[in-house]
């Protein structure tokens, strides 16, 4: 194993190194041949620092998420990218300064600094400079936001509840009239695992289910709730997050644009899911005939981001985007609360 | 003035009231615990690399908690909320900000102790029962507390929810309600001496950074943790006593719980409101001592002083107004999450001053390679890749998507995890010799310094994109989604950084204690600085200085000044005659 490997290794080199270290005579303070080196290794380090991020980007681009499922996702992409921009110009001019400068600067004998306390110039600037900046990036993203969380909802948008419970979640659909029954935790009891009110007409025609059927096109309005602790309920591919708080009803609404379908053809995730199946294949290989990995075919993810207990890592659901017609079928043949 | 002859073994060794054997003492159990925090580290690192693997070390360590080689989900949990806590609070914020602002406060503004060395003996035994209290929760039988270091509730109020919510989080909540009377005390006293005590011409505007950033750090600490304190009260009336501060319509294990009324997000404003100060707490005193050994080592003065206290000022002003970015995704109303991405992105303001005044320090400077230079250096490096990347945090509409993933762990862990260890390292890399009249090795320290930061950014470079693909954060394995199989070969590039990372750090223990013992001994001002605390005598003696306390003429920070010969011109050399003060 390679833990035990990096183990060997430092014990070969650590051992001569302290041995050495603490047998040296010379002073502790720094020498002129001190500086130089660690002048070096500086700049060399300026470049190691330059390479982690490229490299990174270079070889992990693949496994970031494909691009967005969700109408509001496309403005979220953009200002991602905007402000990656800006980081990476300031990560790279920052560390490049830094660790030139160390490495040019290193300390030599019978050199003096030059002595520069202040200047006011400089200061205007970089205060200025960073302030412009930052006002752009949070009218654009104000914007953003404010088309996430107001949404216009003339279009009459297909209501949703999303429940979450220790590891797993439900969901119910508003049904015809699209308003949810009254539900409360005290209502739980046998098949009615939401807590629907059964005295509330709204919820007669409610759906539960245990996969999110999204229509392509159509503004969804999801209402979250817990019935334990805290969870989040969490669509990556939808740039979407809301946390589901006990005792209280979140919303959070978004319009998938991509059919699971169309997704599966996309260039990326087919990318994505045939290095997956390279690795779950691989495993295969040490794993005994009982316990083979299936292959692995994309869907999108509904999961849980609020530590929540045991299962916290295995709370999953199946959501799934469809084109209107096969999502109206799909939801006709669930039966509603009342038949249930 | 030396008291020693009436001192016995446990007054100065144990007991002691004397700020330089505290700021030891808050030195020593904060290494402790720190070797407690990364040892848990490794073992949740290796979990999460080789989640079918069974590793001796987590064998022998968990015990009950690792049956047939599989690592029990609860003790993942625990391991990385004790992980957190232990690191935050007992590491970087009583092992740091109390080493250093013990040691340095009196001697840095020249005084002969503490406003009172009586409440900063309480302060730091108060913080060492509190770190005892937080180490035997980890023997505690359903496990240790583990519901994140956040502890929101109801995980942490209902012992159905999680074993660790039992017993384990009474100890925890008994400990943090200790560990934060400490650092009241310590923080009152350290506002209260730098205030009161400055020697005859230590004017607020001649402090060195070192003092402005532990003055600060004091006050935020007083205006924020006592909400901690009452956030951990109420929850454990809500714990112990039937009350619903947080609780309400909950259905736990078969039954209605009887809690009416409350809210978690109450208790999520409540933390927070301490919670972001804390990282502040955390970092700046290590932006204070870089500071001082960057102005040391780079024989030249800091660059705009004055915008380094007044960027620290507004720091901590807008610190205590940002709270609102940890909950952007918990239903807050959209328009209060765009008054909290306003101030957030603000605070990005002074930050940038500090690290772009870092970089014209070095500017033309003859720059001394320390160990204690070094990882100042390292700090300066490791806060502006970590901070930058609060850019999309701090918005909360990109937080949406990032918020609670592995991306906030790289952030954190950047920004104030690794730049504040820096900081502390650098600390006593620089200050051993005052501490313990020895030298540490410096071949050591370079050893330690290069593979640490080389580790460092190899750990937690990579993780940015765990949380960009979407990857949340507390998972105790991944392979229950096949989507993320292909996130399993940067997570084990991850844990061997941190091992090699961790391992070494055994260089920094041995060149430690060994040095205490057969270190060479340390001359009097070994960095040729110019502050205060080298005019003291190398053996300490209660008191500080012999005689009179000297008096100071100038700020810390004459170096290379060119009207005069030597490269450094120590605050208690009068000015020349003619001589402009700066
Ligand atoms: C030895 C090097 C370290 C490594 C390898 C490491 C690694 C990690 C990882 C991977 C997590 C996330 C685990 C998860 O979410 O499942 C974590 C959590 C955390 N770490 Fe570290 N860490 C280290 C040092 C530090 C330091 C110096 C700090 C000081 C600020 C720190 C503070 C935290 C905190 C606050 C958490 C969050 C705990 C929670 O989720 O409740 N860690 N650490
Ligand atoms: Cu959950
Ligand atoms: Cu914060």
């Amino acid at each position: 194993m390679i833990i035990n490997t990096i183990l060997i290794i430092a014990l070969i080199i650590g051992l001569p190194v302290i041995i050495y270290a603490i047998r040296r005579k010379e002073s502790e303070v720094a020498t002129a041949k001190d500086n130089n080196i660690n002048g070096f290794l500086m700049l060399l380090f300026g470049i190691y620092v330059y390479g982690m991020i490229i490299i990174s980007f270079l070889s992990y681009n693949k496994v970031l998420l494909p691009k967005s499922a969700s109408e509001h996702g496309v403005s979220y992409d953009k200002l991602a990218a905007w402000t990656w921009g800006v980081i990476f110009f300031v990560v790279f001019v920052t560390q490049g300064l830094l660790h030139f400068f160390a490495f040019k600067f290193r300390g030599t004998k019978g050199r003096k600094s030059t002595f520069i306390s202040h200047s006011n110039t400089l200061e205007f600037i970089w205060t200025g400079v960073p302030t412009l900046v930052l006002a752009v990036l949070i009218i654009f993203g104000m914007n953003i936001w404010a088309e996430i969380n107001y949404p216009d909802f003339d279009s009459d948008p297909l209501v949703i509840e999303v429940y979450g419970k220790q590891w797993s979640w439900d969901a119910r659909y508003a049904g015809k009239d699209n308003v949810l029954g009254n539900d409360n935790v005290r209502f739980i009891e046998g098949a009615n695992t939401m807590g629907i009110d059964k005295t509330d007409p709204a919820g007669s025609d409610d759906v539960m289910t245990r996969e999110i059927h999204l229509p392509k096109g159509r503004k969804v309005l999801f209402k979250f709730r817990s019935q334990d602790v805290l969870h989040s309920a969490f669509f990556p591919h939808f740039r979407a997050q809301m946390n589901c708080v006990p005792g209280m009803v979140t919303q959070f609404s978004f319009t998938p644009t991509v059919t699971t379908e169309e997704m599966r053809k996309d260039p990326k995730i087919v990318a994505k899911v045939k290095h997956i199946n390279a690795i779950r294949d691989a495993k295969n290989k040490k794993l005994g005939e009982d316990d083979q990995l299936e292959p692995y075919t994309f869907d999108y993810l509904l999961l849980c981001n609020k530590i929540c207990g045991t299962n916290h890592y295995n709370m999953q659901m199946k959501v799934i985007v469809e084109e209107p017609a096969a999502f109206d079928a799909w939801l006709a043949s669930q039966k509603t609360f009342a038949s249930k | 003035m030396s008291h020693d002859h009436k001192q016995t073994f446990i007054t100065k060794y144990i007991f002691s009231t004397d700020h330089k054997m505290i700021s030891k003492q808050y030195l020593v159990t904060g290494i402790v615990m720190g070797v407690i925090g990364v040892l848990m580290s490794m073992m949740f690192r290796l979990q999460i690399a080789w989640p079918d693997h069974s590793f001796t070390i987590n064998e022998v360590l968990l015990g009950k908690f690792q049956q047939d080689g599989v690592m029990n989900p609860n003790i993942y949990l625990a391991l990385v909320t004790i992980h957190g806590t232990i690191m935050v609070f007992f590491v970087l914020t009583a092992g740091l900000s109390g080493t250093f602002s013990n040691l340095l406060i009196p001697l840095q503004i020249g005084a002969r102790d503490m406003a009172s060395g009586f409440l900063n003996m309480i302060s730091y035994w108060l913080f060492f029962l509190s770190s005892i209290l937080m180490v035997s929760s980890l023997f505690v039988e359903a496990g240790p507390a583990a519901a994140g270091w956040t502890i929101y509730p109801p995980l942490s109020a209902v012992e159905a929810a999680s074993p660790g919510s039992g017993a384990g989080m009474t100890i925890w909540l008994v400990s943090m309600a200790i560990f934060i009377a400490s650092s009241l005390i310590g923080a009152l006293n350290y506002i209260v001496t730098v205030l009161n005590l400055r020697t005859k011409g230590m004017k607020l505007t001649r402090l060195p950074l070192t003092i402005w950033s532990f003055f600060i750090t004091a006050i935020i600490g007083v205006v924020s943790f006592p909400v901690l304190l009452s956030a951990a009260l109420l929850l454990i009336f809500d714990r112990s006593f039937g009350t619903s501060f947080y609780l309400s319509d909950i259905f736990i294990g078969g039954e209605v719980l009887h809690n009416n009324g409350g809210s978690p997000i109450l208790f999520e404003h409540l933390f927070w409101f301490l919670g972001h100060p804390e990282v502040y707490i955390v970092i700046l005193p290590a932006l204070g001592i870089s500071s001082e050994i960057i102005a040391t080592n780079s024989r030249k003065p800091i660059f705009g002083y004055r915008a380094m206290i007044l960027s620290m000022i507004g720091i901590a002003f807008l610190s205590t107004i940002v709270w609102g970015h940890h909950m952007f995704v918990t239903g807050m109303d959209p328009f209060v999450g765009s008054v909290f991405t306003f101030t957030t992105l603000l605070i990005a303001i002074p930050s940038a001053v500090k690290a772009f005044n870092y970089i014209s320090t070095i500017y033309k400077g003859n720059l001394q390679f320390n160990p204690a230079m070094l990882f100042s250096l390292g700090l300066v490096s490791t806060f502006v890749t970590g901070g930058v990347t609060g850019l999309i945090l701090g918005d909360s509409t990109l937080d949406i998507n990032v918020h609670d993933t592995y991306f906030v762990v790289a952030h954190f862990h950047l920004v104030m995890g690794v730049s504040a260890i820096y900081g502390m390292f650098a600390g006593i890399y620089h200050w051993f010799p005052k501490m313990y009249g020895k030298m540490m090795n410096k071949t050591l320290g370079y050893w330690h310094f290069w593979i640490t930061v080389i580790a460092a950014y190899g750990v937690f470079y990579p993780m940015h994109y765990l949380g960009l693909a979407g990857l949340p954060r507390r998972y105790y394995k991944n392979t229950a989604f096949p989507y993320f199989d292909d996130l399993a070969d940067i997570n084990k590039v991850i844990t061997i950084f941190a091992i090699i990372g961790g391992l070494a750090q055994l260089i920094f223990l041995f060149n430690f204690f060994y040095s205490i013992y057969k270190g060479k001994k340390a001359t009097q001002n070994p960095w040729r600085s110019n502050a205060m605390e080298w005019t003291t005598p190398v053996e300490h003696i209660h008191g500080n200085w012999p005689g009179e306390i000297p008096e100071v003429h100038r700020w810390a920070y004459d170096y290379s000044n060119p009207e005069h010969e030597e490269d450094f011109v120590p605050q208690t050399v009068p000015l020349l005659p003619g001589e402009v003060q700066h």
